[in-house]
């Protein structure tokens, strides 16, 4: 049991810190790209939610949208890789990646725009918005990761 | 507390990752920023800036308008007057698809200082239709039968003339011989000799004359002419531009009015020069399809392309032209051909360099058209160092054999398949379009511009800017001259297709090289064909 445990906490991690990377590398390229902007990703939004994203960028600064994007997803990014307050990484990594889905969702009908792969209903949004689920569920900064020593510290003033 | 080596390893093994994916993340936008700058300093391309058009003050330029089909009504709302019930019809496509901007383009035009005063239209109902959208309780519009009888009247200053083909020239005549500013439709002529007529016509008179080429305002266009001036696409030896349409709207067939009778149409003078045939609806609203009122895929289509690469590349009239092509996707007994090729000569033309002083030299256009497939083939600008896509967007690719960008293509600083530059106004802007036909139009940059990422139509920008020459002098951006080019030229093709010959035309003596024993006049009104088969119509 205790062997799967250990088993489990390693997978766990890796994913953590893949998702990490994924999350953090988009974060850091879009950051330093100056001309970057989400503007078309949204306006082409189509699907059973585009009305949210045409309210979004008729509502919103196009240049807000575009810094709360970043932030999130370098939130994502070093909350995963770091291993601390990864549960907070994982909210946020769920949210951001519920309106990628929603904005683009694979639904029959819908035509899919810059995707490599062929999708119906499920798409790799939607897998990695439930391996964030599995990081909040089972939190690993404590095995590896700035939890680990945060948690020491507590274990140690506690004796 | 002590951290032993392995509880570091442990608690901060994150940090060397999060380092090594910001590293790369950061160098990759910086090193692909950085080849992008230099590409973009080397090929030091300026996109153009709209065009300031002083202001057209003083009194309104009351205005006549000959011809009220679908043409005159897009111009007559591109000088900001629509029908109530296209109104309506945008309200309701808006409700349906808010993407669906036409209205609210139109509400956002800037008013003209205009005043519409006549109209002149041999068909009953829509002059009746004009004068009950425009007329207000102090502008009783006029309604003239004879466009003799608006020019003399003394109470228009200019005239839009939007009829079909053969009218053209005699209309613009008339008005510039009695000092009335003309805006006509292309093509500028129905002949090889009028051509000539218009032109001095338009030298003897003081009237501001512009052929209704609104592409001449889109500015990915004066964009291309800089990029190709500035060398970038090295000597261009071949120009590929395309029609592709394969709808009825396309193929001109459109609607036949439910009251169009020769009681509501004064049909002998539709029919003008043309030869006289019995009333008949079809040859009324679909006269497109016949030489003796238009000029088929040559003068209404190939027009708009051959002075669309006119504006870029100012090549001018073609030393030569063949062309081949019939009657092969609408055999409805139209006798202007649905599918042609035309290939236009320029041997002496260049687009500059980047190899040995003459070995480069010459270039064929060539035009491919089709009414029988909608698929979409850009216009591609062919050079020796990149190549160019042009319409609304611009793209240029490298040539992997270029000479010009030989180094940079070694270093793999440019790639054969990545763009080096791209031009694209409309990037912050999703706009729906309605038809068909519109698309084929506004992919081609022939409908709308966009400025500051706001699409606006370009027929509003060209009207603008005659009415402002008008007002203010200066030189309207498709003038005689070009619409002189752009008419033999349009010619020289009808004829080659008739004749199933090249025809050439001689630079010096400003006149097509003569063929024995064929009056080119006569050529390109004749009518074979003619019959109308009746089981095709509808």
């Amino acid at each position: 049991m205790e062997q799967n445990l250990k088993k489990l906490n390693i997978s766990v991690t890796l994913l953590r810190i893949l998702i990490g990377w994924h999350f953090l590398f988009e974060g850091v390229v879009k950051m330093y790209n100056p001309d970057w902007t989400s503007f078309g990703y949204l306006a082409t939004a189509q699907g059973p939610f585009d009305w949210f994203f045409s309210f979004l960028l008729g509502n919103v600064n196009i240049g807000l949208i575009n810094t709360l994007n970043i932030v999130a997803l370098m939130v994502v990014g070093i909350t995963f890789i770091l291993g601390i307050f990864e549960r907070l990484g994982a909210i946020v990594g769920i949210g951001l990646l519920a309106l990628y889905f929603m904005a683009h969702p694979p639904f029959p009908g819908l035509t899919q725009m810059n995707v490599e792969g062929s999708y119906w209903l499920v798409n790799k949004n939607l897998i990695e918005l439930v391996a964030c689920l599995v990081i909040y569920q089972l939190p690993t900064g404590r095995y590896f990761g700035l939890d680990y020593l945060r948690k020491n510290k507590l274990k140690i003033q506690e004796t | 507390m002590k951290w032993t080596r392995r509880d570091l390893l442990i608690g901060l093994g994150g940090l060397p990752i999060l380092g090594a994916v910001w590293w790369a993340g950061a160098s990759k936008v910086a090193g692909s920023r950085s080849s992008r700058e230099e590409i973009l300093e080397q090929l030091n391309i300026t996109p153009s800036l709209p065009p300031a058009v002083p202001g057209i003050g003083g009194d309104p330029v009351r205005i006549g308008v000959i011809g009220f089909g679908i043409r005159g009504e897009q111009l007559t709302r591109a000088l900001g007057y629509a029908t109530p019930e296209w109104l309506e019809e945008q309200r309701l496509a808006n409700l349906e698809n808010p993407e669906h901007k036409a209205l609210e383009d139109f509400m956002s035009l800037e008013k003209l200082n205009v005043k519409l005063v006549g109209i002149c239209d041999v068909f009953d109902v829509r002059a009746e239709n004009f004068i009950k959208a425009f007329s207000t309780d102090d502008n009783q519009i006029k309604r003239y039968l004879t466009h003799q009888e608006m020019i003399q009247s003394g109470d228009v200053d200019a005239v839009v003339i939007a009829t079909p083909d053969h009218w053209h020239a005699p209309m613009s005549i008339e008005a510039l011989n009695h000092g009335v500013h003309v805006y006509v439709e292309k093509p500028m002529t129905h002949t090889v000799s009028e051509t000539y007529l218009l032109r001095e016509a338009a030298a003897k008179s003081n009237a501001v004359f512009a052929v209704g080429h609104q592409h001449r305002q889109t500015l990915s266009f004066s964009t291309a002419r800089d990029i190709v001036e500035k060398g970038t696409l090295g000597h261009v030896s071949l120009v590929q531009t395309n029609t592709n349409r394969n709808d009825d709207n396309g193929a001109w067939n459109y609607d036949i009015h439910a009251k169009a009778s020769p009681d509501t149409i004064d049909w002998e003078q539709f029919l003008g020069s043309a030869p006289k045939v019995p009333f008949n609806k079809n040859h009324f609203f679909r006269w497109r399809k016949w030489w003796a009122y238009g000029s088929g895929l040559s003068g209404d289509l190939l027009t708009h392309d051959y002075d669309r690469l006119n504006c870029v590349l100012n090549m001018g009239i073609p030393s030569s032209v063949s062309a081949s092509g019939g009657v092969y996707t609408h055999n409805d007994g139209r006798n202007v051909p649905d599918v042609i090729q035309v290939n236009m000569e320029f041997p002496d033309f260049s687009t500059g360099s980047s190899q040995a002083n003459g070995k480069e030299k010459g270039m064929t256009f060539c035009y491919s058209a089709t009414l029988g497939n909608g698929f979409n083939r850009p216009t591609i600008l062919m050079g020796h160092d990149a190549t160019m896509e042009l319409g609304n967007r611009l793209t240029v690719w490298p040539d992997g054999a270029s000479t010009r960008y030989a180094e940079m293509l070694e270093v793999e600083k440019m790639k054969p398949n990545v763009p080096i530059y791209q031009y694209d106004p409309a990037a912050s802007s999703t706009d729906a379009v309605s038809s068909a036909t519109s698309q084929y139009f506004a992919d081609k940059g022939l409908m709308w511009t966009y400025i500051n990422g706001v699409r606006v139509d370009s027929t509003f920008l060209h009207m603008r800017e005659w009415l402002s020459v008008i007002k203010n002098g200066g030189k309207v951006s498709c003038g005689i001259n070009e619409g002189f080019d752009e008419a033999i030229s349009a010619h020289m093709a009808g004829l080659s297709w008739k004749l199933g010959r090249r025809i050439e035309w001689d630079a010096a003596s400003e006149q097509l090289v003569p063929i024995e024993g064929v009056d080119f006049d006569q050529v390109l009104l004749a009518n074979e064909n003619w019959n109308e088969q009746p089981e095709m119509v509808g």
